[in-house]
């Protein structure tokens, strides 16, 4: 019995394509990732509690998802403003605003770890106005704060640029021909059309921070306990051959990032399927 | 992506309506607010590096370019990306046509372990292959440490290094581009479904001409799309490369690592004559993308076009 030729594909290249990208796959990325996995699994449970939860340790995690936290929502009002001025109104030079949005993901992230530095070093162009005032930014939290709302930019433009484009300004006009003024047209029918673009930006560009390393190693001073990033707590320790301590923290970061992205999924099945609805 | 084209009609179709107009104070204060914005975060970094590497003039600027070290680097960067930009480009090209031509099972979860990468920290990157291939990694023993009775031995005779060495900086550098090509790819040939493929085969084309002159014309400009935003990681990555490049000048350092070190020495100058280089990149990698979501959202929209004639046309 042969098995019905409908199912069968015509186009060839099957196995050979997928048996590629599979074991391409698998090499580069999920032996090298489960190879973190499992040098943790030979750690004690308390060894590797100790690793995760030791003071500089957490002092890490507060700096890292603090910052990356108020970058990315520091990002959700200018990302929102950015892109509905992008959309809505036309102004000189819109078009390479609208191009420089994405300078952040084209820009090494080294480059711009020394130019913020520089502009925010006591001498620099920003720095030496904001010195006298007290308010120090490089080689402190609120450089690193700086250096991730410059790579976060991008993500809430991007999510909710395509989603304004695409809103039917029918809807608009039957708010304001129902009597509703412009500020209420924008919280009870604007915004809720484009929440999840915003959710799914802000995760984005908080997952995006809380992996970042180039940008912030040169602003923030390095100081333990003050400004010492997660990823470079990893390097350090990679350096100091403490290659289970190094992994250890990797791991946690891993199944807080899967995390993340599990929920950035979600949020964007949740809202297709109400779209749908 | 940016759709400059749709924008301008969206523009346009907003202005022509009165009610939806913002008052006048309104644009105005946002318009200022977005380029403040733009200003102090984009702007204002872009000219720093090019006001800082040309401090001292141009004769310092070339010079620090020119440098044998800078050189050097940059000979590193270019190896890596033309190894890794070009494997990333066969995976893609391998995983668009199994996920798009064919049904399987697990195609959801392939897709989704794709933008694995992007979800990783670079340092994290880095320290996978320290682990698989570094002194006390899975694969380190036998590669030059010589515990292996003959695997050791092949390894130290032919000067095998992994971590600290060429090897481990292109690897870092597949890993984190990895997913670029692809991802641009799998919508892109998806949205293109596989009828014109099928009439290809039924008309008597071998696969591998179907693929060559049928499905490639089809998506040169995700492709060219996709290599572009990889090639730009490629050699901007800084991170993962960090980790198991070892820092020897004129050796293991690419142009962003040769970019810290002369920062740390306080070599400013050098290091933004150097961090200049990639920013030029940065430009040219935002100029074809602009060029290409273009006329790729034109060849798109033509795509569309047709089907809605295609569906109109038919009885």
């Amino acid at each position: 019995m042969r098995p019905p030729v409908s199912r069968r594909s015509v186009l060839p290249g099957f196995g050979l394509s997928l048996g590629f990208a599979l074991a391409y796959l698998g090499l580069i990325i999920l032996l090298p990732l489960a190879a973190a996995f499992v040098k943790t699994a030979g750690m004690t449970w308390a060894d590797f509690w100790a690793a995760v939860t030791s003071p500089r340790v957490l002092a890490s995690y507060r700096i890292t998802f603090g910052a990356s936290f108020l970058a990315a929502l520091f990002n959700v009002p200018a990302g929102v403003v950015l892109a509905w001025v992008l959309v809505r109104y036309d102004f000189p030079g819109r078009r390479l605003v609208d191009a420089l949005v994405d300078l952040p993901f084209a820009l090494p992230t080294a480059v711009a770890g020394i130019a913020l530095t520089a502009i925010y070093a006591k001498n620099g162009w920003f720095g030496q106005w904001l010195e006298p005032l007290g308010v120090k930014v490089a080689y402190t939290p609120l450089g690193v704060w700086v250096a991730l709302t410059f790579i976060g930019l991008p993500f809430v433009v991007r999510t909710v640029q395509p989603v304004l484009e695409e809103l039917e300004p029918e809807l608009e006009e039957a708010a304001a021909s129902l009597g509703a003024t412009r500020a209420q047209t924008f919280r009870r029918v604007i915004l809720p059309a484009i929440r999840p673009a915003i959710i799914t930006g802000f995760a984005l560009a908080f997952a995006r921070a809380v992996g970042e390393y180039g940008s912030v190693v040169f602003i923030s001073g390095n100081l333990p306990m003050f400004t010492e990033i997660t990823p470079l707590l990893i390097l350090t320790k990679l350096e100091q051959y403490d290659y289970r301590g190094a992994t250890a923290l990797a791991v946690v970061m891993l199944l807080g990032s899967f995390a993340m992205l599990l929920l950035i999924q979600l949020v964007q099945r949740s809202s297709t399927r109400r779209a749908r609805a | 992506m940016a759709g400059n084209v749709s924008t301008l009609a969206h523009v346009a179709k907003h202005r022509q309506r009165r009610s939806l107009q913002d008052p006048q104070w309104l644009r105005v204060a946002l318009i200022g607010l977005a380029l403040l914005f733009v200003a102090i975060f984009l702007v204002v970094p872009l000219v720093a590096v090019f006001t800082e590497a040309l401090r001292k003039g141009v004769g310092p600027y070339f010079a620090a370019v020119a440098d044998p070290d800078a050189r050097a680097a940059i000979r590193l960067t270019l190896l890596a990306a033309g190894i890794a930009v070009p494997l990333n480009l066969v995976f893609g090209l391998a995983a668009s046509w199994a996920v798009a031509k064919f049904e399987f099972r697990g195609k959801a979860l392939l897709i989704a372990l794709i933008e694995l990468p992007f979800a990783v920290s670079p340092v994290i990157s880095g320290l996978v292959y320290v682990l698989l291939f570094g002194a006390q990694g899975w694969f380190g023993p036998y590669l030059g440490a010589g515990d292996h009775p003959w695997l050791g031995a092949w390894a130290n005779a032919h000067d095998i290094q992994v971590i600290f060495a060429v090897p481990g900086i292109v690897l870092a550098t597949v890993f984190v581009t990895f997913p670029f090509v692809a991802r641009e790819l799998i919508p892109l040939m998806q949205a293109q479904g596989k009828e014109e493929e099928l009439a290809a085969i039924t008309l008597g084309a071998s696969g591998w001409q179907t693929f060559r002159r049928v499905t490639l014309p089809n998506v040169k400009w995700g492709l060219f799309y996709g290599v572009v935003l990889c090639n730009a990681r490629a050699m901007g990555e800084f991170g993962a490369v960090s980790v198991v490049s070892g820092h020897i000048r004129g050796e293991t350092n690419t142009i962003p690592l040769h970019v810290e070190i002369l920062y740390n020495e306080f070599n400013i100058q050098a290091a933004f004559a150097v961090a200049s280089l990639l920013t030029l990149l940065a430009f040219i990698t935002l100029a074809l993308k602009n060029l290409v979501e273009w006329r790729h959202r034109r060849t798109l929209e033509a795509a569309a076009a047709a089907d809605i004639r295609q569906f109109v046309n038919s009885p």
